[in-house]
């Protein structure tokens, strides 16, 4: 086997250097009783040749392939990847290397790092951003704990119910074995989120709405922040498309408190939902209750710069059970990716590619509004928003399926009483011509 | 004189990615708008990020550079006890970014993405063969978050016999994150001392145990790299007063097709698939930790798991019990993939081989240094061996400078301080994927660390020298925290 090198004159040599004869006796420890018995019910092995056939052979049961437009986001998106990303993070020195607990010999990590924590800090508009949690869900139940854990003695946080329905469940695992309770806001007419029953409360420690939100609808985040301020809460702005801030003010900029969400978009593969990133950034005053690693410059020996994991007091390892989170392992060379992704695009980049975005899903709300079609929501949007088709859709969408495009996503599944609505997403990898053939086969 | 392959790089100085670059550089194509512009209501409009503009080798030139300040299994051995920093496959890689695979929308109907959930399907059923559980979730995204699945699954559990516990048992030879995984769900977590022989003592748990407490969590082997000889009857005990067992996985390297976790008595046991199963630590992520429970604990776990009725896959239908959603979609995918690759390149035969060399490497080392380290306990050893200081502290070394001077011999430092119960604990972890020349090596290199420790302890002290920076002030970090540029 190609990745163990062992020969059997070396396992001879090492059984008599250690005093044993043979493995038996080198687990000798590990009662009969607790044994395995017999041999794992695995399949045979498989020669790199062989692997490369199976999965093949799984890879063709995939009907929507990579030569389908998905006019799908909802938490995942198909943007452009420059072929420079995938080559330079495949680096073996960043992929094959752990946490940087050893700083001088991970240094090109916590850089990276160090970098990211900044990027992300200027695109969300809030003074320190971390190194990344698992996904924007799990973050968005963090955060709320964090609203909590500042708040001290209140027990309660709100949640739009126009925040990403897969964001909600996450946050209610995260809360259903504590003391503390979720309560949710409902969505207005306009799509954005009714905040007009926090007003009198004084028990919510945190009230989260996503923005752009699950219905790709812009809240106003700047009258929510002060209308959450004003019953004495923090806000919590969470996203799923941070492209968006490209264009849009930032959440910070916003009046937000800690903003969280999932950083796929920054060239990173949908990859079936898994691996992107978790972001997550608060204000200066909150560092010390925030989970997760952060990375922070200090100075070697000799005054030289350099990076270093920081304010570990916080985490797992060292506060136990009383840590701000149980997390360890991140999103690492995600993180780095996004990074790198920020760092290909720039600033100049970064505005031109969220405003192509947002003209070409505008061009096909617009297409599709004069078809007949109702747009659900009258609030403005960014590169997603609902659509209501007066008749079935089904027979279109089946036709353009057949034409390579996945023309949007039912939403009754999620919201029901959202019959015959469809949430679309267009990114800039959606060209003008497929977007015309959505509307001609919606206009038939 | 330097017996290990620690020498001195080429080292490219490069500055952060703001001191570089001017405005109107890119360094990534955007396609040209074949649109019309369309209005957008000015009073949501921000000025875009701070983000500087370079072009796209300033950034391949930034990034490559940067790598070529770490070190990584490729570069070298990297015993990091307790993170199974083993050869990661490049194969898988290749597999994971797969253009189907990597374009593949988690909200597509099932009818689909047959593939992708053949994919999760096949890696449950691997996942309960090999540790001899019956169900598995591979939602969770790292170890912890499986440890979080799990303790969510003891509350779960508790609460369905209509009774709330307060209290878990928490061996101190568990991972580090049990006792915060355990603190999310309420749990309050009542230590316990291994015994003299660095395992858990069957009195103990029985004084201890008792019908307030919700259960244990037991590392397996443990953290000293013991195995826990004592865990059937730990727990029966624990069962006896309608507790749950937990097995924390992350060691599950030292003993696949050797010990099955149900005949341990686990109930509940997460995997680290970026240890045990090969997927690279990616500088810190991402991970992937499913969560493997009994027949009776499966209607608990997270949900959706994938289900096969034969002739099509599909995500199961919402089960009324289960803990709920960990992550917005399926986990860390990707990871997921790499896994089963692994596990089918292996096959049952090579994954015990795997378990067995681990073992043996670690047994050797332990073996070979045993009179140049002191060793903690002197015990048959699993998959890592740990040693500690103590024998340098006449000379006034310490572990970290142990740590530092190994690096600039060419290896990646043991984890170090872990576990806490050995004071200046040195924890190595060789894996399987190290031949005996390089263990031989290995060993010389920290003979000759500890003959300078006694002659020339300031080598010790002023090390690392060969790296881009010398020793860190870490104090000074945590004091005056820089965390952005």
């Amino acid at each position: 086997m190609r990745y163990l090198p062992h020969t059997d004159a070396d396992i001879k040599t090492m059984f008599k250097a250690i005093g044993v004869k043979d493995f038996e006796e080198l687990f000798r420890t590990v009662p009969e009783h607790c044994r395995y018995s017999g041999t794992m019910n695995l399949p045979e092995p498989k020669t790199e040749w062989e692997l490369n056939d199976h999965m093949s052979a799984i890879r063709s049961l995939m009907t929507v392939t990579p030569d389908h437009t998905v006019l799908i986001g909802a938490g995942r998106y198909q943007h452009h990847i420059p072929s420079t990303i995938p080559a330079v993070m495949s680096r073996s020195e960043f992929l094959t290397a752990y946490t940087p607990y050893q700083p001088e010999m991970a240094q090109g990590t916590l850089q990276g790092l160090f970098e990211y924590q900044t990027l992300t800090a200027r695109l969300l508009g809030v003074d320190v951003a971390n190194a990344s949690m698992y996904d924007g869900a799990s973050a968005l139940a963090e955060a709320l704990l964090m609203g909590i854990r500042i708040s001290r003695k209140k027990k309660r946080v709100a949640v739009s119910t126009a925040i990403h329905p897969h964001y909600r469940a996450v946050v209610d695992t995260y809360f259903r074995p504590t003391e503390f309770e979720v309560v949710e806001l409902p969505c207005g007419e306009n799509g954005r989120t009714d905040l007009s029953s926090l007003k009198g409360r004084d028990d919510l420690a945190a009230v989260a709405l996503q923005s752009p939100n699950f219905f790709g609808v812009v809240e106003d985040l700047e009258a929510a922040a002060a209308a959450i301020h004003d019953i004495d809460g923090l806000c919590v702005a969470c996203f799923s498309e941070p492209l968006a801030f490209g264009l849009l003010k930032s959440p910070g900029a916003c009046g937000a408190d800690i903003v969280c969400g999932e950083g796929q978009s920054l060239g990173i593969a949908p990859s079936f939902g898994g691996p992107g990133l978790g972001m997550f950034g608060c204000r200066q005053q909150f560092v010390r209750n925030m989970p997760g690693r952060l990375v922070g410059e200090t100075t070697d020996l000799d005054g030289k710069r350099g990076y270093v994991l920081t304010l570990s007091t916080r985490e797992q390892h060292i506060r136990r059970e009383k840590a701000t989170s149980n997390i360890c392992s991140n999103q690492g060379i995600c993180t780095l990716t996004a990074a790198m992704y920020m760092a290909s695009l720039g600033g100049t980049g970064l505005r031109k590619l969220a405003r192509l975005n947002y003209d070409k899903a505008e061009y096909l709300r617009q297409g599709l509004q004069d078809t007949g079609a109702a747009c659900s929501f009258s609030a403005p949007t960014f590169n997603e928003f609902v659509v209501e088709f007066g008749d079935d859709f089904g027979p279109a969408r089946k036709r353009l399926l057949e034409q390579g495009i996945v023309a949007g996503l039912e939403l009754r599944k999620f919201y029901p009483g959202f019959e015959n609505r469809y949430l679309f997403c267009v990114t800039e990898t959606a060209s003008k011509e497929t977007l015309d053939r959505v509307i001609r086969e919606v206009k038939k | 004189m330097n017996i290990g392959p620690g020498r001195s790089g080429l080292i490219m100085d490069e500055p952060l990615l703001w001191e570089k670059g001017r405005a109107g550089r890119n360094g990534m194509s955007i396609p040209e708008s074949d649109v019309p512009s369309a209005a957008i209501d000015g009073r949501l409009c921000g000025a875009g990020p701070d983000f500087p503009d370079l072009s796209e080798i300033d950034v391949v030139r930034h990034y490559t550079r940067l790598s070529l300040w770490n070190f990584g299994v490729d570069t070298g051995m990297y015993p990091l006890g307790s993170c199974t920093m083993k050869y990661n496959p490049k194969i898988n890689e290749k597999h994971a970014g797969a253009p189907e695979i990597a374009a593949a929308h988690p909200m597509l109907d099932d009818e689909y993405c047959q593939g992708t959930l053949k994919i999760i399907y096949d890696l449950q059923n691997y996942l309960a063969e090999i540790t001899g559980l019956d169900a598995v979730s591979v939602q969770p995204a790292a170890g912890a978050h499986g440890e979080l699945a799990g303790m969510l699954i003891f509350e779960a559990y508790h609460q369905s016999r209509g009774r709330k516990r307060t209290k878990i048992l928490m061996p101190d030879t568990a991972h580090g994150t049990n006792p915060a995984s355990a603190a999310l769900c309420g749990y309050t977590p009542v230590p316990i001392k291994s015994g003299a022989r660095g395992i858990l003592e069957v009195g103990q748990i029985r004084d201890l145990m008792d019908e307030e407490t919700a259960g244990i969590m037991v590392t397996n082997p443990n953290t000293l790299g013991l195995f826990e000889e004592n865990i059937r009857e730990i727990a029966d005990i624990v069962h006896a007063k309608g507790g749950l067992v937990y097995g924390d996985g992350a060691n599950m390297n030292a003993v696949m097709g050797i010990a099955d976790m149900k005949k341990c008595g686990v109930d509940v046991l997460h995997l680290n698939l970026h240890k045990t199963f090969s997927t690279p630590h990616g500088g810190g992520g991402p991970g992937a930790g499913p969560v493997c429970v009994t027949e009776e604990l499966a209607r608990f776990l997270p949900s959706p798991r994938v289900e096969f009725d034969g002739t099509a896959y599909r995500l199961e239908k919402e089960r009324p019990e289960s803990v709920g959603r960990m992550h917005c979609f399926h986990g860390n995918f990707g990871v997921l993939v790499k896994a089963l690759c692994y596990i089918l390149t292996m096959g049952a035969e090579n994954l015990k081989k795997v378990s067995q060399r681990a073992v043996l490497n670690a047994s050797y080392i332990k073996q070979r240094l045993k009179g140049h380290l002191h060793l903690a306990y002197d015990r048959p050893c699993m998959h890592e061996a740990v040693f500690s200081d103590r024998k340098q502290q006449e000379f006034k070394v310490t572990t970290l400078d142990i740590a530092k001077r190994l690096m600039d011999c060419g290896y990646h430092p043991p984890t170090i301080y872990f576990p806490l119960v050995v004071p200046g604990a040195i924890m190595i972890e060789p894996t399987e994927s190290e031949c005996l020349e390089d263990l031989d090596t290995f060993i010389d290199v920290v003979k000759q660390i500890v003959r300078e420790a006694e002659t020339e302890p300031e080598l010790l002290k002023r090390a690392p020298t060969r790296f881009k920076v010398k020793r860190l002030d870490e104090t000074a970090a945590a004091r005056r925290p820089c965390l952005c540029g």
